[in-house]
């Protein structure tokens, strides 16, 4: 490459990456100048807003009932997920596209669509309970593309077949191989699958809204209508969290020596979102 | 006797491994095959049962007719714009070294901020450029009116536009730097041993190769702006200016408990959209992995 092309493209590349970083950066610089600002136009910066996120009725509830959602939804998630995956892998490999295009189809079926079809089965539910914790029921749903690629990723990576026969020779059942043999292979599958979980529940509003329940970002848009700030000061602080758990990811996937190092999973979310799993399959190996 | 017990065995360890599957095909029939059956069902049927159109007698109202305009508009213009400016992101990343701390860190920021979105991406905006925001007050106090007639356009269809861009961009980047990676620096080559420029290397290598798996990713762009919900929700408060808004608006009032396959009715054809979108990008990115490998 001559000199004068290489000119070229770097005053391209560093144009693109001012502009483009100002786009992105001012908007979330701007929330947090706005929840640190003061009751009139020349009052000092306070931090009351951040304060007042304990004391706003309400608010505390829907953040533990989020963060509980969270935990239900990865829980249930790698309990039904993880060993259809496994059995299908092992015990059924001609179901196998059918499962997958299963947990590939509410990335074409989008969430308030599907909430029309779903909320008659959540208005029969509330027939047996009110808590909100029923909605992680959905949730799973939604975080079924992201978590099967990430375990998908996981399993591919080790050698199954293998290592369950080496442990069903041994004596081994069906759940100490779940347990003690697949899981501890593939740490950061599972850790990856799950935080992907957390991560969209805590950022879910379509469901929760539409079907009469109070979580997180509901929370914060009914607070948004009274206070501002503080609503914008909660909204700061998941957004902090959110980008907590995706450095939490990135030091979970840096290659280690050792078993770990056989288990390659990356965070891509733009994997899940193609429908062909052939052509993203390759891309992702690369 | 052995060979006659045989098959029979088989049939049973069939048996037995289906029930391995049965919780999660159990699961996801409840919550995903179920609620779609209940969509289409309820759209196509009336309540006698049989087969009708029936309730989609309401999608050519002129408002329904402008909720579905609304919502094309600012999907194609935020999928070709976001399109476009990704590319360019994409671009200068790629071009970057592969494994350097910059195309790691824009990468990782691309995952999160494609699925930015809702009420804190709406909240940013507004604590962004609203009439009370930082760089609002920051224009307006050097001479630049940003609403010059008095028209706050940041909560009507351009202001929604400008806000799918932060999720838009990022996404085309994530899907669209494979493509890009797939570009190798020995064609550049020799196009210039040929006698070929720039201009000749975009125009007949490069953009013909890029171009279906560019239109791919646009097509997806579009049905990401199209599904997206929460976003409009938080921004605007009349109703029923975007698809998704009209559905809000069917399942929360009154009128949509009094028509519940209207609902369903749209919401279907939402579906049928964004399959079609979907099944062409596939097609497209399939064309692009012939020569991406």
């Amino acid at each position: 490459m001559n000199r004068s092309r290489r000119i070229k493209l770097q005053v391209f590349r560093i144009t693109v990456f001012v502009v483009l970083g100002a786009f992105f950066l001012v908007p979330v610089g701007a929330m947090f100048e706005f929840s640190t600002r003061g009751n009139s136009i020349n009052a000092p910066r306070t931090l009351e807003a951040w304060t007042q996120i304990a004391t706003t009725p309400g608010l505390g509830d829907a953040i533990v009932a989020s963060l509980e959602l969270a935990a239900i939804t990865s829980i249930l998630m790698l309990v039904l997920v993880l060993p259809t995956m496994v059995w299908v892998r092992l015990r059924l490999p001609r179901i196998s596209r059918i499962v997958e295009f299963i947990c590939l189809m509410p990335l074409t079926v989008p969430a308030i669509a599907l909430v029309v079809g779903v909320k008659p089965i959540f208005i029969w539910i509330s027939n047996f309970t009110d808590s909100i914790l029923v909605l992680s029921l959905g949730y799973v749903i939604l975080v079924l593309p992201y978590s099967y690629r990430a375990l998908d990723a996981g399993l591919s990576a080790i050698d199954l077949k293998t290592l369950s026969e080496a442990a069903r020779s041994l004596g081994a059942g069906w759940g100490t191989v779940m347990w003690r043999v697949v899981v501890p292979n593939m740490p950061s599958a599972i850790l990856n699958a799950c935080l992907l979980s957390v991560a969209l529940v805590l950022g879910e509003y379509t469901f929760a809204n539409l079907m009469n329940y109070e979580n997180l970002q509901v929370a914060i848009a009914y607070v948004g209508l009274t206070s501002a700030g503080t609503s914008i000061a909660v909204a700061v602080a998941s957004l902090i969290f959110a980008f907590a758990l995706l450095l939490i990811l990135s030091f979970v996937r840096r290659p280690r020596t050792g078993v770990a190092a056989a288990d390659p999973v990356e965070l891509d979310l733009s994997k899940p979102l193609a429908l062909s799993g052939a052509v993203y399959g390759r891309v992702g190996n690369r | 006797m052995s060979a006659a017990a045989r098959p029979l065995e088989g049939g049973r360890r069939l048996s037995l491994s289906w029930i391995g599957a049965v919780p999660f095909f159990l699961y996801v029939g409840v919550f995903l095959l179920l609620p779609t059956a209940i969509i289409v069902g309820g759209s196509l049927l009336t309540p006698g049962g049989t087969l009708s159109l029936a309730n989609f007698d309401g999608i050519d109202k002129p408002y329904m007719f402008k909720a579905f305009a609304s919502s094309i508009a600012i999907s194609s213009v935020s999928a070709v714009v976001g399109a476009f400016v990704g590319a360019l992101l994409a671009y200068a990343v790629v071009t970057g070294k592969p494994d350097g701390i910059l195309r790691r860190s824009v990468m990782s920021a691309a995952g999160v901020l494609a699925q930015f979105g809702g009420v804190t991406l709406t909240f940013a905006f507004i604590a962004t450029i609203g009439t009370v925001g930082f760089v609002y007050v920051f224009l307006q106090q050097h001479g630049i009116d940003i609403y010059p007639n008095g028209h706050v356009w940041l909560y009507d269809l351009p202001g929604l536009t400008l806000i799918y861009m932060y999720f838009q961009i990022p996404l085309m980047v994530l899907v669209f730097a494979p493509a890009l990676d797939g570009i190798r620096p020995q064609w550049r080559e020799a196009t210039d041993s040929l006698g070929g420029g720039t201009w000749h290397y975009w125009r007949y290598i490069a953009g013909p190769l890029l171009f279906p798996s560019f239109l791919g990713c646009t097509l997806l762009l579009f049905a990401n702006a199209f599904s997206a919900y929460a976003t409009a929700s938080a921004l605007l408060t009349q109703g029923g200016v975007i698809l998704p808004l009209q559905i809000q608006a069917l399942l929360t009032s009154e009128t949509g408990s009094s028509q519940p396959g209207y609902a369903k009715a749209l919401a279907l054809a939402m579906i049928v959209i964004v399959l079609v979108v979907m099944a062409l990008y596939t097609l497209l990115q399939r064309r692009t992995a012939h020569w991406l490998r």
